[in-house]
This record gives C-alpha cells, structure tokens and sequence, in this order.
C-alpha cells in the first residue's frame, strides 16, 4: 500500500510541476497577477508531494519490503537500518529521485525567501524550477520506477553493493545534489532574468547568495566523494580523474567562475552576459553529469542503468533544455548591454583572468572525459584517457590563476597601479619565496616541484594575510576589536576560502612529493619500515560483523625511536548476501600525515601480501575544501544578502545560518 | 597608442593566451591517449610495441600463479580465441577472479608477455569491463549478457 501512495504522490508532483510551469511562465508573459501568484503555493505543493513519494521509498527499504523490485534489487534484511535507509539513494532509480527531492527543496526555499523579489522575476524563476522538475519526474515515472512491484516477493533482497555500505555514503550523494541541483536556481535566475530583459547588479545580488550556497554544497559533496574513495577502495589515492569524478568537477569548476563572475556584476555591472552565460553553463554540466553517470555511458560503480530508453530519454532533455537556453541567450543577450569600462590592470581583469582559466580547464576535462565516448560512439575504436594528461593540463593552467588569486582581492576594482601592489606585497611575496625554499629542506628532501607548490601556496596565505592586516589597519574604527568586528561577514567569506585553497595546495604538493608505499608480503612478527615508521604484523584473526565475515590483521605501528605505538586493524571483509570481498584499509589519521595499511591477498602459512603507506599532510585536500565551503557559508550570512523589508530579512538570515 | 590600437593588442595577447593553452592542452591528450587491443589484436602483432596500451578479456580459469615473494602474478588474458600472458607485480584488485572479466594496462615485452603496470579495479562482481566484453564480442564468442547483466538486472 505504501508504495502504492508513494507512486501517486509523485504522479501528483508531476502534475503539480506541469501547472507550476505553465500557470507562472504563462502569468509572467501576460502580466495576470492571479496567474503568478499561484507559482508560491503550487511549489509548497510540488515539495511537500516529492518528500512524500521519498517517505515512502524510504519506508520500504527501511521496512524490507522485498516485494518491492527496487529494495529487493539494492537491499537485503541483515543490512543495519542506517545503510537500508541510504539505500533509498543506492539505486538509479532512487538516486534520480533523491534529484528531484533536492529540486523541489531548492524551489520551496526560492518560494519562501523570495518576498523581496518581484513578483512577476519568481513566478518565471519558480516556472523554470518547474520546468525542470516536471523533466525529471516524467524521467522517473516513464523510465525509472522505483516503486515498481515484485510479484511473487522476494525472500531476500540481494544487497546493496558492499562499497556502498559505508558512512561516506550516506551523506556524500545529498551532499552533491544539493550542489548539483542548486545550480539549477542560479541557472533559473539566469533565464528569468533573460526573459524579464532585466540583467543588473540587483540581478546579481538575488542570485549570488543561491550560487555560492550551491557551489558549497557541491564543495563539500566532492571532498566527502574524495575522501571515501581514499579509504575505501584500498589503495590510497584520492582523485583518479575517473568520468564519474570528472562529471561532478566540471559544473564544480564552472561554478568557480560563475561565483566570481557575479561578484563583478553585482559590484560594476560588468560581464553580465558572461555571468548569464556561466549559469547557464554551470546548470548544463550539471546535467550532462547527470547524463553521464545515469545513462550507462559510463560503467562505474556509479552507473547502474543499462536501459537506452534512459540515456535517450536525458539526452533529448539535455537538448532542449541546454539548447532553448543558449537560443534564449542568444536572441536576449545582445540587448544586455556593457557595464562600465576597466583598465587592463585591476580587480575586474584579474576575475576575468581566473574566469578564462577555469573555463579552459573545465574544457580541457570535458575534451579528455568525453573524447573516449564519442570514438566509442562513432565505432572508432576504444581509448582512455588516463590522469597524465589531466596532470599535464591541470598544473600550467592552475598556476596562473592561483598566482593571481592573492592580488586579486587587494586590487581595486576599475584600476590599479602596479607600484602601489608591489609595496602592498612585497613582504608577502619576500617571505613566500624564502619560506618555500627552505620549507622542504626541513621536510627531508628538496626539489623544485615541492618548492614551487609550497610556493603557490604561502604566496596566496600570506597575501591574503597581507591584505587582513592592512584592511584592519586602515578601518576608521578605534580598537582593533572594533576594526575586526567592523569588516563585512562576505570578506572573511572569501578570505576563509582563499586560505582553504592554499591549504589544499600544501595538501596536494606534500602527498605527490612525499608519499611512501610499500608493497610488500609480511608474516606474522614481520616488521617492515616505511618512511620512519616501523610496522609490525601481529597475525589475522577472523571476526563476525552484522552482514559480514571479516579477516581482521593487526599491525603495531610505532615511530622509529619512540616507545608507544598505535594498533591499526585493516579488515578483508566478505558479505554474505553477494560474496563479494572488499578491503577495510586501516587509516592512522594525523595533522602532519596519516598512516595507511591494507591488506591484499593471504599467502601461505599465515602471510598476507600487504601495502602500507605514509600519506604525508593528506587530510589538508579535505580540510582545505572544508575551509572553502565554509567560507562560502560565512558569505551567505552577510547582512548585504538580507532583504529590504524587516520581514524578508530575518527570513533570509534564519535561511542563510540554517543553511550553514 | 589610440585606445583602438591598444584594444586590438589586447584582443591578439589573449587570442595568443587561448592559442598557446589549447596547444598545451592537445599536446598532453596526443601524448596520454591510451588505446585498447584485444588479446587476438596483440596476437597479430597489431599493438604498439614502444607505447603502454590495454588489454582485456577474461582471465583464463587456471592460469593464475604467483611468485614467492606473494607480490608478482602471473595469468593469461584470453577472448576466447587467443590468450596473452599477463605479468604483474603488486596487489589485485578484491574483484580479480579466474574466469572473471579484467582489464590491463601496460607494455608489450620483447618476449610476448604483456608487463602490467596497472590491472583495473572494477566496483561490481558482476560487472564486465566493456573493454573485456567488446573482446569476447570480436573473437566471435559474445558473452552471455544475462550473466554479466550487473546489478540492475530483474531477478
């Protein structure tokens, strides 16, 4: 019965996403104010509707309702009740749904905190929501049904795939769709305001605070992504310039430019067609990943459909949204109009620079992910493109984009005169290049690579340093206290994020120059030694989890010289349900590096093949994209984004904290 | 310089940027592809012998041997029609079996065995490589999608 409900309720929201489309968009082009304003309530509607049909797929995994096909396909009866409920989220079918749930959501926030906002720019903004919505839902209930019924029931569902049994799993799908999806309202935005013929600053001040909110989510739903794949597939690394990864990256790098592209327009009035353009572009990535991880193309973990009617079916809707927006802009734009002009040294040219660089990146990732479908496509044979290519394009292009990250924010906006920069950073740029050329002597061994990213990276820190300093110096307030508290909650946004990328880049530099690795076969009272580090392998003992059996190893693990020593207990685990086996690494986490120990295969009497690793300063990649998504947070609350009414305002804030 | 001079000069400089990255960028894709045989296509010496390529098909059930030291395996990669020995030194995958579908990448060597730098992991025992499948497909013997349907198949 209950997946019965669940079935209508989505037919419900599909409906409801028909009518929010066509009543607002048709109100919006007449000017009939009845019309726009049932675009509020019927988006209440359309979520309330969306959370019902996830209740009740939720209720049948958690339930084990094997005569569903979709639970019976992705769950089993002995799986803990967390991971049946992240389950919902396992399968294409409940992944697409989980979309829509973070559609609707972002249209019912748009709907409440939108009061400040023109009526007729939300009833097109929450028209276009619906447009959307209403492709997605039709997807799920012509393509992917995930209440479709097993008759006669299973006895027993055939588990969820044992990767996916993981804590990184339950959040890492919600936290990049919140992402994904939320581009969709700058994209929203972006069309509106085309349609409306109206791009201006106030424009851009509406949509800032949703893009960076979206550009946050999507941050952190990539680092947790990343972060899961390190320990669990066993084998240490943490990017592999794998499709799937490359699908969320390229809107992540899109969006980049998209945050700073409308930080210039909101603030000059420049760029306005470029901003349109990128949110248009950033939404479009969003569902060409989309495209890419649902359809099959691609064969991952991640691509459960093999279905065609489903490629199809998001390629002809990637079309005609993609395509009607372009045409839009194209037809829109020309009568958009210049902002004010800039000199080729200042805050505008050094964001244009960034926006250029990222936009080149994100097309030379989307060169190397799709180049090896479209030969395969057109029968030309089969190729892959491995991280080397990426790694060759990645580091040239990036380099001047960070170079220029550290002057930006000290550069005025219009123009800015060299001389008066080079007195503003020349400590900064003094102190980077001493630091960085002692820097890895200390860490054992020098090299330029090393010395050149450690560079990269102090230069932006202590730029960025530079400017903190000199913009509390210069505040007119008394007190130091009262300077700090006087600076606006957006600067300290962009500060915060700025150091998490050099954070990040210390991370990447340290790993790639430092790591150590050992492959090696251990019996027990073996001892092997990696970077300073002794290993001692103390035997395997077997254990029982809740729907596994699990060979567990235990390693004593010490540094060289020190007497204490820390026990790391790497897992091979086999699940009962598929048989599949899967590696458990043992991670030692630390502030300056973790250690890292997995098991491979059992020889004979009592050996194992083992790897053990040394990952120096490999949680400041996350904790670096911590720190920018954080930062982004610390923007959404500046008093600026608040609306005008007391009303709206306390609404937004209390959206904006919520959110964070 | 008239402003209109000034502005062409800095139309040319970011044309030059754009040239000079897009060279950079189709350089290092020239440099990295890396292109898939098939144990038959390396057979009749149709791979590259000085550039790292693919492999796939299925691991011949039987062929899987290792070494003392625990580390360097040895297995031949067969689609159905010929087999190539396969060498690598390092820990496989959890989803490497006999008669399972796997994918190598590496150098030929001058005795005819293929060096793996890398064998690919893949999430999913039922899953098979399309590389693999796309072999088995080319040396006649396609394999029976229902046992490699993955997880989404009806039951």
């Amino acid at each position: 019965m209950i997946p019965e409900l669940g079935h209508f309720a989505l037919i419900v929201a599909a409906a409801l996403a028909v009518a929010q489309s066509a009543l607002a968009l048709t109100g919006a082009a007449t000017g009939r104010a009845s019309l726009m304003a049932t675009a509020r309530p019927v988006a209440v509607g359309l979520f309330v509707f969306v959370a019902a049909a996830f209740a009740a797929l939720a209720y049948s995994f958690v339930s084990n309702d094997f005569s569903v096909l979709n639970v019976a396909s992705h769950s089993n009866s002995q799986l803990p009740a967390h991971y049946r409920f992240a389950a919902t989220w396992g399968s294409h079918e409940g992944s697409i749904l989980l979309w829509v749930v973070m559609l609707s959501a972002w249209s019912f926030a748009v709907s409440i905190l939108s009061r400040h906002l023109p009526e007729r720019f939300v009833a097109r903004v929450l028209g276009v929501l619906g447009v959307i919505a209403a492709g997605f839902l039709f997807f799920i209930l012509l393509t992917s049904n995930p209440f479709e019924r097993l008759i006669p029931a299973a006895e027993e569902g055939r588990d969820l795939n044992p990767l996916l049994q993981d804590p990184g799993m339950v959040i890492h799908p919600p936290m990049l769709y919140m992402g994904y999806v939320g581009f969709s309202v700058a994209f929203a935005f972006a069309i509106a305001a085309l349609l409306e013929g109206r791009l201006d600053a106030a424009w851009a001040r509406w949509s800032r605070p949703w893009t960076t909110a979206a550009w946050c989510f999507l941050t952190i739903g990539i680092a947790l992504g990343s972060g899961w794949a390190y320990y669990e597939l066993g084998w240490g690394g943490w990017w592999f310039w794998d499709p799937v990864e490359n699908a969320s990256f390229m809107p992540w790098l899109a969006g980049t430019a998209l945050v700073h592209s409308l930080a210039v327009t909101e603030k000059r009035g420049t760029f306005r067609s470029w901003t349109v353009l990128l949110a248009i572009v950033a939404f479009s990535l969003s569902l060409v990943g989309t495209f890419l991880v649902r359809s099959g193309v691609l064969t991952s973990v991640h691509a459960f459909a093999t279905d065609p009617r489903r490629g199809i079916y998001i390629l002809v809707f990637l079309f005609f949204v993609v395509g009607g927006a372009l045409a839009l802009f194209a037809w829109r734009a020309p009568r958009v109009g210049l902002g004010a002009g800039f000199s080729a040294v200042s805050r505008e040219s050094m964001l244009l620079a960034n926006n250029v660089l990222l936009i080149v990146a994100m097309g030379a990732v989307l060169l190397g992910t799709l180049y090896p479908l479209f030969l395969d496509a057109l029968n030309l044979g089969k190729v892959s493109v491995g991280p080397p290519y990426f790694e060759a394009v990645f580091v040239p292009l990036m380099t001047p984009a960070l170079f220029l990250m550290a002057i930006g924010p000290l550069a005025s906006w219009k123009r800015v005169a060299l001389p008066d920069l080079w007195t503003r950073l020349r400590w900064a740029l003094a102190i980077s290049v001493v630091t960085a050329l002692v820097a890895p002597l200390a860490l054992g061994r020098w090299s330029p690579g090393v010395a050149f990213g450690l560079w990269l990276a102090l230069w932006i820190a202590a730029a960025t340093l530079a400017h903190a300093l000199q913009r509390f110096s210069n505040a007119s307030q008394r007190g130091f206290a009262a300077k700090i508290a006087a600076q606006p909650l957006a600067w300290y946004g962009m500060m915060l994020a700025h150091l998490g990328v050099a954070a990040f880049i210390v991370g990447v530099t340290l790993v790639k120059s430092f790591e150590a690795e050992r492959e090696l076969r251990m019996a027990p009272g073996d001892r092997a030694a990696v970077a300073g580090y002794e290993f001692t392998f103390k035997g395997t003992r077997e254990i029982a989890g809740p729907n596994y059996t699990s060979v567990q190893g235990e390693f004593d693990v010490r540094r060289e010289g020190a007497s204490h020593s820390t026990v790391m207990l790497p897992e091979k685990r086999v699940y009962h349900a598929s048989g599949q086996t899967m590696t458990e690494a043992a991670i030692d986490t630390g502030f300056t590096g973790d250690l890292y120990v997995s098991l491979g295969e059992p020889v004979e009497n009592g050996a194992w093949g083992v790897r053990l690793y040394r990952k120096p300063f490999v949680d400041w990649i996350w904790g670096g994209c911590f720190l920018m998504a954080l930062g982004g947070f610390l923007a959404l609350a500046d008093r600026r984004y608040r609306a005008r009414s007391r009303e709206a305002s306390a609404e937004l804030a209390g959206a904006a904290t919520g959110r964070a | 310089m008239k402003p209109r001079t000034k502005r062409a000069l800095w139309i040319v400089a970011g044309l030059g940027a754009l040239g000079v990255a897009a060279s950079l960028v189709l350089n290092a894709f020239q440099s990295n592809l890396v292109f898939f045989f098939t144990p038959s296509q390396v057979a009749s010496n149709e791979a590259p012998r000085d550039r790292a390529f693919r492999i796939g098909g299925l691991v011949e059930a039987g062929s899987v041997t290792r070494d003392k030291d625990a580390l360097t395996v040895r297995f031949r990669v067969t689609d159905t029609a010929r087999t190539i020995p396969v060498v690598y030194t390092g820990l496989l995958p959890d989803l490497f079996r006999e008669g399972k579908g796997v994918v190598a990448q590496g150098r030929i060597g001058t005795d005819g065995t293929f060096r793996a730098t890398e064998v690919l992991a893949k999430h999913d025992e039922n899953y098979m490589p399309p590389e693999a499948a796309d072999a088995l497909r080319k040396a006649g013997h396609p394999i029976d999608k229902a046992a490699f349907a993955g997880q989404k198949g009806k039951p």
